[in-house]
């Protein structure tokens, strides 16, 4: 009996140490702190190349914006939840980064050409930050768009009027035009500008 | 009860104190704080097949501090939509978190088209750290 104890005394001693120890171990090898708030892809990727009307009634192209970081987002001008949040953000951390805000480019693609002009997108962006660069195209231009990054966007019905459930999330383009990040919705412009001035200093 | 029976009960219960005491005060230390997931090679392939392939769950539980950085690996041939994002063959992407909270991703790989990743906070009390423990254990378990 009493070896019988001992023996449990001892399983439960080893089960404690198993749950500790198993729990704190390794899952990979590589887990440094991460450079960036956003998520980093591995290897970077160029950004694909479009051709769209600007909002400035000029051409569009992401490859224009070599030598300057871009953040890059997709939504529509009547928008009510997040587009106006994530615009407002930008247009913060720009204000934050002051001199060096110079170097970072807001493209906004819209999912919604039938409403978003290039005059209503100008006027709209305008309202957030004169820099603001929107692009908008046919639905073929702009579907082809969504397809090389990536980009959801589902339109939904709702009386004679309409809304899109569309992709909420940023990409961060470095200077060299590669997709280095890709920040979610709802980060804070503190968060901006951490990753943002990472990305300017390279 | 006998005298023996008691003594036998005495060291039980010491021991379960004892291993209690173990886990829930060992600070949770982890080498790495990766949570990963691969789409593996002919992932493309097999679902082209007719064949329901699954990887990503949709709830993910991370941990603040020990677990809480969100990795996910392309190692098919093709690019995936593979939770929030696009990735292309070979490419990783690795999220961090910063706050514990509920996130919702869009996520067309999932029928609800959404993928929800809950950050909890880091286990700091003696009864956090057990509760995590085992929810360790049983997740390694099945």
């Amino acid at each position: 009996m009493r070896h019988t104890a001992a023996r449990c005394a001892t399983a439960l001693s080893v089960l404690a140490l198993v749950v500790s120890a198993g729990a704190t171990r390794a899952a990979a090898p590589n887990s440094g702190p991460p450079a960036l708030k956003a998520g980093t892809f591995d290897p970077p990727r160029q950004a694909p190349d479009f051709n769209l009307l600007g909002s400035n009634g000029g051409a569009l192209k992401i490859s224009s914006y070599r030598g300057k970081v871009v953040l890059l987002a997709f939504g529509y001008t009547s928008c009510t939840a997040v587009c106006p949040i994530t615009l407002n953000t930008f247009a913060v951390a720009r204000r934050k980064l002051a001199a060096a805000a110079a170097d970072v480019q807001v493209v906004y693609i819209t999912v919604d050409p039938q409403r978003d002009d290039a005059a209503r997108m100008k006027k709209y962006l305008g309202a957030f930050d004169p820099t603001f660069v929107g692009g908008t195209g046919t639905e073929q231009q702009l579907g082809a768009v969504r397809k090389d990054y990536g980009i959801s966007a589902r339109k939904l019905r709702a009386g004679d009027s309409y809304s899109y459930d569309h992709s909420s999330f940023t990409y961060l383009i470095d200077r060299s035009g590669r997709i280095r990040a890709m920040m979610p919705y709802g980060h804070s412009p503190d968060d901006y500008v951490h990753d943002l001035t990472v990305l300017l200093k390279e | 009860m006998t005298r023996r029976g008691a003594l036998t009960l005495s060291v039980l219960a010491a021991a379960s104190v004892a291993a209690l005491a173990v886990v829930g005060f060992t600070p949770i230390h982890s080498a790495s704080r990766d949570r990963v997931f691969a789409i593996p090679k002919g992932t493309w392939a097999r679902r082209m097949a007719g064949n329901k392939v699954e990887i990503l769950p949709s709830q993910i539980r991370l941990t603040l501090g020990v677990r809480d950085i969100l990795v996910l690996r392309n190692q098919d041939d093709v690019p995936q939509i593979f939770g929030p994002t696009l990735m292309m063959p070979g490419q990783s992407f690795r999220l961090p978190f910063e706050r514990a909270a509920e996130y919702t991703f869009a996520c067309t790989a999932h029928a609800s088209g959404q993928m929800t990743i809950v950050v909890e906070p880091n286990p700091t009390t003696p009864w956090a750290r057990i509760r995590w423990r085992l929810a360790e254990l049983a997740s390694a378990a099945r």
